[in-house]
Formats: structure tokens, sequence, C-alpha cells
């Protein structure tokens, strides 16, 4: 059985405002000087290796964190390596407010769980989650839970498709 | 039950299953394509998963090779060369480095075709609304399914109205009009949607202005793009792919249902720019004062069309750039380099002091072409300007105009 419930800590991708930063894109998530690596193992090293002030995420992030990032997360090219890269630090899932088109098929298509919250970015502002807070998510609820304050806030639900090729790890297996 | 939209008439004829919008359908593909990125992930995926399988139709499948062509490293060469085997083993056409952007050629070779629905791992694939065919950039597991059973699921997407009305004192580039219409619709406005351009301005695009104005929908967040054919569209894409016959353009229903209509006024439209870090960033040239320009870029799968290095050629010819500036000239085919040559304009661009370079996608990809070093400004025909694309430099977007005339100027100017 695939895992539905995952707890760890968040990486929320805020500026210095502690605004969401929108419009990540995929040359910032994983730069095209890395674009020949094909191997997933070798991919972590690069993540948000061209984001201002990310750049050392790979070394502070640990296995099962998590990301919060602002709205269309993901736009730009169709490399399916700034997916992998999340995947082969053992990130366990992204929330933001919205992904680029192709990332968003792409997350999906590799079984890597992203996740729709629509008012994320107010809920950073008014910092109910703070960086590196411990969260929980319940993918079948639909619930985001801040364990610091107690506090819960609703997600929008995985689609079938998405949920069909999450539980047989990619589209590949399906 | 209502009309349909261009997307949803296309998913029609593609799928068994009933178009509704946010549903997810599974439709059939037509052409599947990968690129020297992505493409050996996708041979990797494939031997993995598929092993000792067969590609859906090996006519239908295709490398094409744009982004390092040729390979500037050891690892680009073997990536190719691992595309190129599994090429031979599954009878499968690659259109190799010496051939340029691997969208383009779909439609000079005629895969590429109204009504039809190709995929690749491209990000701009989109440009192949222009021919009224729904092309879709992929990543690398998408492909490998594609490649396998020649089909996909898709979510049908709303579709948004864009209304272009007023029409333009002067006369204007294809990109000043999109560059204007990015500015208003930014990157929130038509997300994850599909967007029907409508209105005489846009409507009366040639191809080549088309392929400008569709591939940016990609920096609007858009999904793909459609504009009606004009009286001479049909015949423009017969005689770019050489087919005597061409099925008919799909149009939407007049009863339609659409997400929104978004009316833009282009009665003020005058040369734009984008200015860095985001395609977004619209301003009218005149509003950026005076940037001293470093390196200028023509080319790309927006701006690499002929028509595109005949207008640069207009300017320049007969001229020298600016004393310190460099001006850098890809076309998007071979096809294209053929044209330039044989109607002297590389001549021309060469002696105005531009490096010209093989057909290709030139700076998106890692740099090909050159970067930029630090401080360094670069105004580009390209479509992306993000932080650290092309370099350490600052990168303006602009049409092909624009660039020449900024780099016989030694600023960014429109003339």
């Amino acid at each position: 059985m695939k895992e539905t419930e995952f707890k760890g800590r968040a990486w929320v991708i805020a500026d210095s405002n502690n605004r969401l930063i929108p419009d990540i894109d995929t040359d910032q998530i994983f730069h095209n000087a890395h674009l020949h690596i094909t191997d997933i193992d070798e991919m972590g090293k690069f993540t948000f290796g061209n984001l201002k002030g990310w750049e050392d995420f790979f070394t502070r992030a640990k296995p099962g964190d998590m990301v919060i990032a602002g709205s269309n997360f993901g736009a730009g090219s169709s490399r399916q390596q700034a997916v992998e890269c999340f995947r082969s630090m053992g990130i366990k899932l992204i929330i933001a407010g919205s992904y680029g088109a192709i990332y968003k098929r792409n997350a999906i298509n590799s079984g890597f769980i992203i996740l729709t919250f629509n008012n994320i970015e107010k809920l950073i502002k008014q910092h109910q989650i703070k960086n590196l807070d411990s969260i929980r998510v319940d993918l079948l609820a639909g619930k985001l839970f801040n364990e610091r304050s107690g506090e819960q806030f609703d997600l929008s639900a995985m689609s079938k498709v998405q949920m069909d090729i999450y539980k047989k790890g990619t589209l590949l297996n399906v | 039950m209502s009309g349909q939209t261009v997307i949803e008439k296309i998913f029609q004829q593609h799928s068994q299953e009933r178009i509704e919008t946010g549903t997810n359908i599974w439709i059939d593909l037509d052409v599947v394509t990968a690129r020297d990125f992505g493409g050996p992930n996708v041979v990797k995926n494939f031997r993995k998963y598929y092993s000792q399988q067969r590609v859906f139709d090996s006519k239908r499948v295709f490398f094409t090779f744009d982004l390092t062509v040729p390979p500037k490293t050891i690892q680009y060469a073997n990536n190719q060369q691992i595309c190129r085997e599994f090429a031979r083993e599954q009878d499968v056409q690659v259109f190799d480095v010496d051939k340029g952007i691997g969208s383009h050629n779909l439609i000079e070779y005629g895969y590429a075709l109204p009504g039809t629905i190709v995929v690749g791992t491209d990000s701009h694939m989109n440009i192949l609304g222009a021919v009224n065919c729904f092309g879709q950039g992929m990543g690398d597991i998408d492909i490998t399914f594609g490649y396998r059973y020649g089909r996909t699921w898709f979510e049908v997407p709303e579709t948004v109205k864009v209304r272009i009305t007023g029409s333009p004192k002067s006369e204007f580039s294809a990109k000043d009009l999109t560059l204007k219409i990015l500015g208003v619709l930014k990157t929130d406005r038509i997300l994850g949607k599909v967007v029907e351009f409508e209105g005489e301005v846009i409507e009366n695009l040639d191809l080549a202005g088309r392929i400008t104005t569709l591939s940016m929908v990609t920096e609007m967040g858009g999904i793909s793009g459609f504009i009606p054919f004009n009286r001479n569209t049909p015949k423009e894409i017969r005689t770019i792919c050489g087919l005597a016959e061409i099925p008919a353009e799909i149009v939407s229903d007049p009863d339609a249902r659409y997400a929104e209509t978004i009316s833009i006024d282009v009665s003020d439209l005058e040369p734009m720019v984008s200015e860095p870090p985001y395609p977004h960033n619209v301003k009218k040239v005149y509003e950026v004062g005076t940037v001293k320009v470093d390196f200028g870029f023509v080319g790309s799968c927006t701006n690499g069309r002929i028509e595109d290095i005949e207008k640069v050629w207009n300017i320049l010819k007969g001229k020298h750039i600016a004393e310190n500036v460099r001006l850098a000239v890809v076309p998007a085919t071979q096809r294209v380099y053929g044209q330039s040559m044989e109607r002297g304009m590389l001549k021309d661009l060469f002696k105005a002091g531009a490096i010209i370079s093989n057909p290709g996608c030139g700076g998106c990809a890692q740099g090909h072409i050159g970067m930029t070093g630090k401080n360094e400004v670069m105004v580009s025909s390209g479509n992306r300007n993000f932080q650290g694309k092309q370099g350490d430099g600052l990168n303006y977007l602009a049409s092909p105009e624009v660039v020449a005339f900024s780099v016989l100027k030694g600023y960014i100017s429109a003339g």
C-alpha cells in the first residue's frame, strides 16, 4: 500500500517579506546546465540550484520534508528532472496555489504528489504556517494539519487519475 | 448540449469518451517525439518498463535533436547516441543535429496538420497551434508512455476567448503583439487553459507570426492556443509542407462555451520589450530608457523563421552593428538556413558583423550559441528571460526588428 499520510517539516519557499515566490520556473528548480543527467539519484543535489536564496536547499532539507510554494510553480520547460529532483531528495510532496500545466502532468505521471491549496498565499502571509513547522498531510481526508498550532486546512482533492497513478507508482506501471 | 471549442473537437476526434471540461479522458496521439533533452530519459524508461517491446507505430514516433546541436559535451554526444541506437532498433526516424528545431520540422515535413495531436519533450510544442494542430509539451515519463501506446490521459481544459480589438496606428511585429498580450494576461489569466484568439489584427498574421504568438502561450501559462485561419493560411501550410491537400481546419462552434472572454485593445501597439527576469515584465521600448546592449540574439522557436531573419536583414544590410556589440543569428531549420543563404541574407548579415550558426534552438539550450556574463545585457528574439536561463547577465525579449536596431545602435531601440 502506498502511503497516504505524511508527517514532516515544511519548507516555505518565500522571499524575505514572507511572500511565497510566484512563477518559480523549471530553470530555477533544475537548471538547464544539468539536463544531460538521466539518473534520478544524481538529480537531487541541483534542486533549487538557480533559485536566489535557496541554492543550498539540498544540503538543508532531509528526506521526509515537504515543500510549500507559490503559484504557477514549475512554469516553463517540460523537463522531468524538475520533478524527479525532489523525489531524488526524498521530498514527500509539494503544496502550491497552482502549477505550470506541464509540471502538473509530469508530477502526476511520475507518481510524485503535488497538492493544490488555493489560499496558501494568505496562510503563509498570516504566519499560520512558518518555515520548518512540523506539518501533517492526510491525502484521503484532503487535510493539512499544522502540528505547531493545531490548526487544520482543506486541500483540493487529488483527481482519480492522479490517485490511480500514485497508487501504481508511475504512469509506466499503468 | 452546447457547441464545442476547438480543443474539445480535436479531443472528440481522438477519443472514445465524452468530452467534458475538467474530466480526465484518454486520447489517441498522432505523433510522439522526443528531443536530445528528454530523449535519452525516454529511452532509459522504455528499456526499463517496456523491455523487448516496440513503439506503437514506428512511422509516427520521432527523435528531433535541436538543443545542443552538434553536441558540445561528451555527455550530450552520448545521450544523442543513446537515442540513435534505440531509433535504429525500433526503425524510428531521427531528425538529427543538422535539421534544426523539431517542432518547426514537424510543420515543414507535414507531420503537424490541422486537427492532429502531436506531443514532444518541448514546452513550446504549442507553436503547432499555428497549423491548427494541438501540440503539447510533456516530460519523459509521459512521452515514454506515448512512444509505447500512442495515447495518453488528458484533463479536458477550459478554453478562454481572447478578443484582440482596435488596429495599431503603425506597422507592428507579431512579437510586439504577442508581448502586448502577454503583458495583459501575465501568467495567471489563462493558466492551465487553452486560448482561442480572435480579431482582425491577430487573424491577419501570417504563419510565421502565428508561430510567434502561439509559442508564447507557454509564457502566458496556457496549454495551447488557436487563431482562426485567414484566407491565405491553408495555402501557406500547403506550401511549407509540400502537400497538395491538407485536412480542414477545426473551428469552434458558434455556441461553444468559454470560461471567460478577455478583450485586449491594441490600438496603441508599439514596439515592446520584456524586462528580465520574467517574460511578462512587458514595457514599451521607450519606457525602459537607455539600456546598453552587449549581445543580440535572433532565432528560437518563437522568431527563427525566414520572415524573421528577413526583417533583421532589411535593417542591417549594408550597415555594421555597433562597436563592442555581438549578434548571433540562428535560423530555425535547415530549410530556413538554406533560404536565407540563397537569398544572400547570411552574407549581408555576416558583413554586418553577425555570428551565424547552424539551425537549432540556439540560446535556450544551455546557451549553445553563447551565454552572457554577469552584468552583460542581451536583447533576444526568444521567449524566456528567466534568471540564469542564458547566462548570468540580463536578458530582454523583443522582436527581431528591435534586436536589429538595438545591436546597430548599441542600446535597446525601436529604430
